[in-house]
């Protein structure tokens, strides 16, 4: 069979199945606390595989992978700081978001501060980061779709039209199927990439008589670099790489808590127990695909052809995982190899799609409920009403995304995504940790933490070799850009590709200036109320009884 | 800051039940809130701690780090798949420690809250 029939037949299969779930989906939902927070009635495994399928992203799936196929060890930092990274959220936020919160990130502050500040600015913050997010998980689905359909990287409109169709399909996932919808996505995609990438993990290591040892000793030969298998290959140059690769861990570590994406899963499960069992089993998952990653990227190195040029290494590392699935099921051409290389890229596609869901579900949710809602009609919107402008937002968002996607295509997607992290730790985490634990937080410590931390990062971002100045090599040996400038433009001033290091530890810091430099009794007092029910639960929001 | 009423619902939040206060205020509340301050603050320091010293040797500890103690397999990446083996491992501690000690104190807090929130004039808060 041409490969390309059955590559369109299963990517449209993968398209049909999760429209079918969500149209199902939005004849059960009714009301705000359906279309937000389905109904807070989903079970912690289904919520664990839920959050499993909105945080393995194409960029764990493709971005790792890639990573550590071009940059042998230093790709694993992804894999161990997205893991790690887990605990936090566990310990520090899940249960009492859940008990403290409603739909968004911003309910939570909210909670005792005053509404429009801090609604304004949790907003601005959840857009921001979700926008990042998406880019990356566009761009994943824009260089699988090239490789599938043997387009020309260099049309700019094929690729486009792509960005395009997957913008349109989150547009109506979301509008049509709102939370419970995007949940049965998620949940049908998890089983679908563990599945998948079970499958490819053991014919990789059944390729070495699952011995690790001989396929990392493979994969260090046939890379052909010296200490692919130690750090430092990709961040060990000089110090100011050493800096790099201290800043992204650190971004990946304090990022997972403050992903709005994430964040609101939480709010889907009956208790905040469940929320806790959620995570748990969300830790399970993740942790074991992880583990899979670190085989199918040193697998890529091992077997594929990495070199200068080479389909992996002009991808930035996003098609080894696809490539792979091709090599191990009997290579180009043949009839297994084009068989595991359009399931395994449906599953991707998949993947996207519902981290997507996830991602425009939750931006427009703030867009409506917090700007719309909170700070436009003073709380006077009717559900009615609030669900309608979330899906206006959703299409909006949709929009900006797309237009942003496509001058950032040739970007790896685990490095975007890396980006949306340092925007979270930077902006959230700092808001959500100070308001749960300090007593003395406020209004202006909260704008200005949320302000404070999300200015630093993009300047920092804006004026870093990502945006300007970095250069590599094309299949040719050309030096062309790898920013998002062309070639020949260069206002960086900023050294370092991840700003974590710099503009955590300002979010923080703004966050603290901010409260000691104003009083506001009534949040102090309030604090009471937030700490006994983030704690015991008592006055949480229920769960619907349909 | 601008001067508003400070209990305009939209402006402050002011939806302030005193049943909280007397809650907050109970022996049980306090010990249920050190019980979970005594394992999750040392937990946290603990696990970043041990992370970061990961990413640090990473970086710094060539040597140590690149060490191979069985076939192709390094030091490094034996670090790394212990940073899975500790966050599974706290996890699991964490999903005990709050089963048994959390748990059933929270829950008698509840209780007691929707008791005493039945007779005062707020009720359950619904925003």
């Amino acid at each position: 069979m041409d490969h390309q029939v059955l590559t369109a037949g299963l990517f449209l299969s993968v398209v049909a199945l999760t429209l079918f779930i969500t149209i199902k989906a939005s004849r059960s939902s009714s009301g705000t606390d359906d279309f937000y927070a389905g109904g807070r009635s989903f079970s912690p495994i289904q919520n664990g595989l839920a959050i499993g399928g909105d945080y393995m992203s194409a960029a764990s799936f493709l971005g790792i992978s890639g990573a550590i196929a071009l940059a042998g060890y230093d790709g694993f930092l992804y894999s161990i700081g997205f893991l790690v990274a887990w605990l936090v959220a566990l310990l520090l936020v899940a249960e009492m978001l859940r008990n403290s919160g409603r739909f968004t990130m911003a309910d939570q502050l909210a909670y005792r501060m005053k509404q429009r500040p801090v609604r304004t600015a949790a907003a601005t913050s959840t857009v921001t980061v979700s926008i990042f997010y998406l880019l990356a998980q566009m761009v994943g689905a824009g260089s699988l779709v090239v490789l599938l359909l043997g387009i020309d990287k260099t049309n700019t409109l094929a690729v486009s039209a792509v960005i395009a169709g997957v913008g349109a399909l989150m547009i109506v996932y979301v509008t049509v199927g709102g939370m419970k919808g995007t949940t049965w996505v998620q949940i049908v995609k998890a089983v679908l990439l563990m599945i998948g990438s079970a499958v490819i993990v053991v014919l990789v290591l059944a390729k070495f008589d699952f011995n690790l040892s001989e396929l990392l000793g493979a994969a260090q030969s046939n890379s052909g670099k010296t200490g692919f298998l130690e750090p430092g290959l990709k961040y060990g140059i000089d110090t100011l790489h050493k800096l790099d690769f201290l800043s992204l861990g650190i971004a990946l570590v304090l990022g997972t808590a403050g992903l709005p994406h994430i964040l609101v899963r939480f709010y889907t499960v009956p208790t905040s127990r469940d929320a806790r069992k959620s995570v748990l089993w969300a830790i399970g998952l993740i942790g074991v695909f992880y583990l899979f990653t670190l085989v199918l990227g040193f697998g890529a190195a091992a077997l594929l052809n990495t070199g200068a040029g080479s389909d992996v290494a002009t991808s930035d590392g996003n098609l080894a995982s696809p490539l792979l699935a091709e090599a191990v099921g009997g290579g180009a051409g043949s009839t297994g190899g084009a068989i595991l290389l359009a399931v395994i890229s449906a599953v991707a596609f998949a993947t996207i799609l519902a981290v997507v869901a996830g991602l425009t579900l939750t931006s427009s949710t703030s867009v409506a409920h917090d700007i719309y809602n909170s700070v436009i009609r003073k709380g006077k919107a009717t559900e009615a009403e609030e669900i309608r402008v979330t899906r206006f937002a959703a299409a909006g968002l949709g929009v900006i995304a797309i237009l942003l996607a496509i001058p950032a295509r040739n970007l790896n997607i685990a490095f975007l995504v890396g980006l949306a992290f340092a925007v979270a730790a930077s902006a959230n985490l700092p808001a959500i940790v100070y308001n749960m634990f300090w007593r003395r937080f406020n209004t202006r410590g909260a704008t200005w933490s949320i302000y404070g931390g999300l200015v630093s990062c993009i300047t920092l971002v804006f004026f870093s070799p990502v945006v300007s100045g970095k250069t590599g090599l094309n299949a040719d040996g050309d030096v062309i850009s790898k920013a998002l400038f062309p070639l020949g433009v260069d206002f960086h001033l900023f050294p370092l590709e991840n700003p974590g290091l710099i503009s955590i530890p300002l979010g923080f810091f703004f966050g603290w200036l901010g409260t000691v430099t104003s009083k506001e009794p009534e949040a102090e007092e309030r604090f009471t109320e937030l700490e006994v029910r983030a704690l015991t639960g008592a006055g949480a929001e229920q769960a619907t009884v349909h | 800051m601008t001067s508003v009423a400070p209990h305009d619902p939209h402006e402050v939040a002011s939806r302030h039940d005193p049943v909280y206060d007397e809650l907050h205020a109970s022996p049980e509340f306090a010990e249920l809130r050190r019980r979970y301050r005594a394992f999750v603050f040392p937990a946290t320091i603990g696990f970043l701690a041990w992370y970061l010293l990961y990413v640090v040797l990473s970086n710094w500890g060539g040597e140590f780090m690149n060490h191979k103690v069985l076939g192709n397999i390094n030091v490094a990446l034996i670090f790394g798949l212990l940073q899975f083996v500790t966050t599974f491992g706290l996890a699991w501690l964490y999903s005990r420690y709050s089963t048994a000690r959390l748990d059933p104190l929270a829950r008698e807090l509840d209780e007691r809250f929707i008791a005493l929130a039945g007779k005062s004039s707020h009720g359950r808060t619904q925003h």
